[in-house]
């Protein structure tokens, strides 16, 4: 009864008082934003499961646009890449985990499942790496093909997430295909452009000395570890450089490369 | 015709043709028929949406804040169809990419409920939004239409001219996939309506004087 009667007072002010002024505002940012917060969680799962299927599709499409995978892929008589578990801490391949149920982007964020990066080896901007992830590989008639990394890291205003795929000597670049980002439309969004993502073909990781120097450089290439960066997209171009410089090297893949390049894994 | 608030804005007050509202969006998504549509669409539903909205509280909006409140309102209207699409309609939304979002700076949005949804009761100010919502679809359909036809031969995706490059006869006109064409197509329609309906033109704003002019020493 008090509050129908205070509701009423307060409809009832003249609209120009200071009161009514910041209610009505107040009330109008209170239902549109937990409008927008419910529509948002409640749709969470769908737009999820649509990012899931484009991921597939993205890793996909990039092994079939590999030259001469389809008849390495033939030719093993594999259907597909081969997933396996790799723990990051000892670079070890987990043996008997179940890979395909394993919920890669939930282990980044889980503190039991993750670790905090001291500031300086935090070069990608994540903040926790993950104790686990998932690599993609796939083995011809002459040993390992094709190793496919799962990376991510902070661009200019979000999250790229990348899939890198290194040849059979893990020491030249395969591909690079950018599947999530939210960068400025129009401008850092240009990293996903094939025409800048096939420069990163070829390039290679590591120099005579074995440490991870391939990076992306301003204005073009002089070297086989460097790419040309994007005019007007520098901050997510150089993002791209850090998380994939990031991934290669002793926090992120560097020990499982090292022992699959040793021969043991 | 009766004019109605539904009716008006179809032809008579298109907001597109006659008020050359909205003239971005309408740019950039007709390359296809299925773009235009989603887009139509869920102009229509924002718009319905923020005019019953506004109309329904617009006895209780302080005047000094109005359009922050109603930009609000809009706002979070175009993130939840931004948000359903993305949910029901992945391909789609990352087809049209930010132009949903675009829709909370159409100027066409906040003109209805400043003009319309302000001063007039729910149900009319429902019917203005969407004949408003209408005529704007209208017009992209015909833009979208054109533009995919002439363009790429298909419609909504489906092959309707054969192309020279699949073995047909139709040359697909490349300059029709790009922005300025959709300035011409609209620039047409706007000289043909008001060709066939000359109320509709504005009177000069600087009246062309012809004959001998004194020069001036």
């Amino acid at each position: 009864m008090a509050e129908g009667t205070l509701w009423r007072r307060f409809l009832g002010l003249p609209n120009e008082s200071r009161i009514k002024t910041l209610g009505v505002a107040f009330l109008v940012a209170l239902v549109c934003a937990a409008s927008v917060s419910v529509t948002s969680v409640l749709l969470k799962p769908r737009q999820q499961a649509h990012l899931v299927a484009a991921r597939a599709a993205n890793l996909a499409a990039m092994v079939a646009a590999l030259p001469g995978l389809d008849e390495i892929l033939r030719a093993s008589g594999a259907q597909s890449l081969q997933t396996v578990l790799v723990d990051l801490r000892t670079g070890m391949i987990e043996r008997g985990a179940d890979a395909a149920a394993f919920d890669y982007v939930a282990a980044q964020t889980d503190p039991a499942q993750s670790t905090a990066l001291p500031p300086e080896a935090d070069t990608a901007g994540i903040g926790r790496r993950p104790n686990r992830a998932p690599v993609y590989l796939l083995r011809g008639p002459e040993g390992l093909a094709l190793v496919v990394l799962p990376v991510y890291g902070t661009g200019y205003q979000s999250t790229i997430r990348a899939f890198l795929a290194l040849e059979g000597d893990l020491n030249t670049i395969a591909a690079l295909t950018i599947h999530e980002q939210g960068e400025t439309p129009g401008i850092g969004t240009r990293i996903t452009n094939p025409e800048w993502t096939g420069l990163w073909a070829g390039r290679q990781v590591a120099n005579a000395a074995g440490d991870v120097v391939i990076r992306v450089v301003r204005g073009t290439a002089t070297s086989a570890f460097e790419v040309d960066g994007i005019t007007g997209a520098t901050r997510s171009s150089t993002g791209v450089s850090n998380l994939v410089g990031f991934w290669l090297g002793a926090e992120g893949f560097g020990p499982f490369l090292a022992r699959l390049k040793a021969g043991e894994e | 015709m009766r004019k109605t608030p539904l009716t008006a804005p179809l032809i008579d007050q298109n907001p597109i043709t006659v008020q050359i509202l909205g003239i971005c969006s309408a740019l950039a998504v007709t390359t296809a028929m299925a773009t235009a549509l989603t887009m139509s669409l869920a102009l229509i539903a924002v718009l319905v949406a923020s005019s019953v909205v506004i109309s329904l509280i617009r006895r209780h909006i302080p005047a000094s804040i109005r359009l922050v409140v109603q930009i609000t309102i809009i706002a979070s209207l175009v993130i939840v169809a931004d948000q359903v699409l993305r949910a029901f309609a992945y391909e789609m939304s990352q087809r049209l990419s930010i132009f949903v979002g675009l829709i909370v700076t159409n100027c066409l949005v906040l003109g209805r409920a400043e003009s319309y949804a302000m001063r007039n009761p729910v149900w009319p100010s429902l019917l203005d939004g969407l004949g408003n919502g209408l005529g704007y679809a209208l017009v992209l359909l015909i833009v979208a239409f054109l533009r995919e036809l002439l363009g790429t031969g298909a419609l909504f995706g489906v092959q309707v001219l054969p192309t020279v490059a699949a073995g047909g006869w139709f040359q697909p006109l490349g300059f029709m996939l790009l922005a300025p064409s959709a300035f011409f197509i609209i620039g047409g329609m706007v000289w043909a309506i008001r060709s066939l309906r000359p109320g509709q033109a504005e009177p000069d704003e600087f009246v062309l004087r012809t004959g001998r002019q004194e020069v001036a020493r």
